[in-house]
């Protein structure tokens, strides 16, 4: 096999988390895992130019290619933060060694299971991928061990087994109802394949399989009801891993969802995916704006935030539309970067702050002006605040659903409304005031959190052409 | 197809709902695990016996994965997790075994009602697959909520999973069944691995979330 792209994005992730679990020493682990997600950012950088044909285990095209790139972006930029970040846990001995070592190989491991995800032109190696991701993550959420974390873990696993039993229901019914007209064998469980002649397939069964499809990776997407574990999770294990879970294995979930969505918009019987995503996302996002207000943890807090935003992308996807779509995107994208900018922050504060209690906060542009003003631009971005990204992503779908649905326009505004007032009464005490709690001093790295921000800004002020034309194309294949 | 074949399957599969039933009442741990080494047990022959009806020798795989994996050594790993730890050997239910039952029956009722009325071009052995398979995994998940114990959440799990790879065998030439069987045995035997390692006791076996409040971060 000669070496593309595609093998790169996935191998360099394998090898490291090889490499990685049989390496000592900190400061070696800690560049080799920076190096690695930098090689596989540049494949992935790779796929806008050249990419293979499809195959029947492999696909890449316009709309996975922006997730790959968005993926190892992000995962690029964390695993410097988690250099600085991890360092400090070792200082303060709240991991050892061994640990470390065992995270590296997990945090490079879980980038292979996403990318994997991704790439995936076959619906069930697609599921084998997402369960290898939750399996990772569950392992790196319990890492502390204290009593929180083990129960956080334990319930992001049951939870999750749960969510992808599911979703592999539905992924045997849509290979039932693809197989009298494919045929049997790997060629009824290939994506490309099914989506061209899904509208031959038993509507009847396609309908009950979107619906566990729907119910299973949506748990994994966080979508309320079903998005219990999701606060534990991110509360309770390492920042840097609470950032790839909201900025990225959220999208992977989604992802998995569109592409079931598109095969069944190819048939015209089947019952329309869309009122379904837009009903679940609506629930989530009145439900977590709500839910903002009593926090008192902030990694927690955030976590909510990361419910609410989940149900704005999925309630653009399922409203469906160029205009819709391309405003879902964006949202996702823009997404993924500030919430993951401010777990960068978070994590640099807690370590500061010595806990994550947000009454223990206070005062945060006074005594780490950087980290304190960088959570005050993350959070700005993060409730939609004009210029920044968030805002124009936002805008573009409450636009676009006024012109269709005004109705539930209106519940969608009163959510943001909600969120918004909501992060911005904790965010008051924790950046502003008399400096309270201790205040240790803080090495933090500050390049990506400020990179990330850069980004959405930019993009909130000027979105390039090109850029523009990629994501309607994309738009245009969602349908 | 001959008659045979149809019936055999159709009673193999039957039976794991049958199983899954007697799992749902059990109030001691060792009779639970001992119950679900037997689901195991007819699971492993009801996909042997679809490996020979359809002709698919690497289904034989499977089976031997359930034969081996599931009925023989989680169980015996589970029960001396049970030993070691020194779990309380009564399961508190959340709700009664009546409420439950008739719950079940009506989960049961629910997937046959479902599964066999969107499933008219399926071949009929698939399709009474389907709905077995359906209600087995209906019923793990019954078995999941109605049960505080984290080992009794786990049979709750297997037994949800024994469902998917029913419905995974039924589906005549599906691909990669092997290895999603081999994916969630991984899975499963990290779940037991959890169990021991990080002494999951009673004070927090549970996805009841009321029950969670206490042990939540924020209220430290």
């Amino acid at each position: 096999m000669t070496f593309d792209a595609v093998t790169g994005v996935l191998l360099f992730p394998a090898v490291a988390a090889a490499l990685l679990a049989m390496m000592p020493g900190y400061r070696a682990t800690a560049r080799l895992n920076v190096a690695a997600t930098t090689l596989t950012f540049a494949c992935a950088l790779s796929l806008f130019f050249r990419r293979p044909q499809p195959g029947s285990y492999l696909l890449v095209d316009d709309l996975n290619a922006t997730f790959i790139v968005l993926t190892t972006f992000v995962g690029f930029t964390t695993s410097i933060f988690s250099a600085s970040y991890i360092g400090h846990e070792l200082e303060i001995g709240r991991l050892t060694p061994p640990f470390v070592r065992f995270y590296h190989a997990m945090y490079q491991l879980l980038m292979f299971a996403m990318n994997l995800a991704l790439v995936a032109n076959n619906i069930g190696l697609m599921w084998v991928a997402i369960e290898l991701a939750t399996l990772t993550t569950v392992l790196m959420v319990g890492i502390y061990r204290t009593h929180e974390a083990l129960e956080a873990a334990w319930k992001y696993f049951i939870l999750g087994s749960v969510g992808i039993a599911l979703a592999l229901f539905g992924t045997i019914l849509v290979y039932m109802a693809a197989r009298p007209v494919v045929g049997e064998g790997l060629e009824a469980m290939v994506w490309t394949i099914l989506v061209t002649r899904a509208g031959a397939f038993d509507p009847a069964l396609l309908d009950v399989a979107f619906v566990f499809l729907l119910l299973g990776y949506g748990t994994k997407v966080g979508l309320a009801p079903l998005h219990a574990w999701l606060p534990d999770a991110h509360a309770e294990g390492p920042t840097p891993i609470s950032a790839v879970l909201s900025g990225l294995l959220l999208n992977v979930a989604l992802y998995a969802l569109l592409r079931f969505k598109m095969i069944l918009a190819a048939n015209a019987s089947a019952i329309a995916p869309g009122p379904l995503m837009v009903t679940l996302g609506l629930i989530s996002l009145v439900f977590a704006a709500f839910m903002l207000y009593r926090r008192r943890d902030i990694k927690r807090m955030f976590a909510y935030s990361s419910i609410e935003h989940m149900g704005i992308i999925t309630f653009a996807f399922g409203m469906g539309g160029p205009l819709a779509n391309f405003a879902g995107l964006l949202h996702m994208t823009m997404h993924s970067l500030t919430k993951s900018a401010i777990f960068f922050a978070v994590g640099h504060i807690a370590q500061a702050k010595g806990t994550q209690r947000i009454a223990d906060m206070g005062g945060l542009t006074e005594t780490h002006p950087l980290l304190g003003w960088g959570l005050i631009l993350g959070v700005a971005a993060i409730a939609g605040l004009p210029p920044l990204g968030i805002f124009m992503s936002e805008f573009l779908v409450v636009s676009s659903t006024f012109a269709r649905a005004p109705l539930l326009a209106m519940i969608l505004v009163f959510g943001l409304l909600v969120g918004l007032a909501g992060l911005f009464l904790r965010l008051n005490s924790i950046a502003f005031g008399e400096p309270r709690g201790p205040a240790g001093k803080s090495t933090a790295s500050y390049a990506p959190m400020f990179a990330h921000l850069g980004i959405v800004l930019a993009a909130g002020i000027y979105l390039p052409p090109a850029l523009v034309t990629w994501f309607q194309n994309i738009a245009g294949l969602l349908g | 197809m001959s008659r045979l074949d149809f019936d055999i399957a159709h009673l193999l599969a039957g039976m794991l709902v049958l199983i899954s039933f007697l799992e749902l009442y059990q109030d001691r741990l060792y009779s639970l695990l001992n119950i679900y080494a037997l689901h195991a047990l007819t699971l492993a022959a009801s996909v042997a016996w679809q490996a020979f009806v359809q002709d698919a020798p690497h289904l034989y795989v499977t089976a031997a994965i359930a034969l081996t994996f599931k009925a023989i050594v989680i169980p015996v790993a589970l029960h001396r997790i049970i030993v070691r730890l020194g779990i309380h050997r009564e399961i508190e239910q959340v709700v009664s075994v009546g409420v439950t039952m008739l719950a079940g029956i009506g989960l049961v009722a629910l997937s046959m009602v479902v599964m066999l009325r969107v499933t008219h071009s399926a071949d009929p052995l698939a399709r009474e697959d389907l709905a077995f398979a359906l209600s087995v995994v209906l019923l793990g998940l019954l078995m999941m909520v109605t049960r505080r114990n984290a080992v009794s959440q786990v049979v709750g799990f297997m037994s949800l999973e024994n469902g998917l790879v029913l419905a995974a065998t039924g589906a005549k030439g599906m691909p990669l069944v092997v290895e999603i069987s081999v994916a969630f045995s991984i899975l499963i035997a990290f779940i037991v691995i959890g169990i021991f390692l990080f002494r999951i006791r009673e004070r927090f076996d549970t996805v009841d979330v009321q029950a969670l409040e206490r042990y939540r971060g924020e209220q430290r």
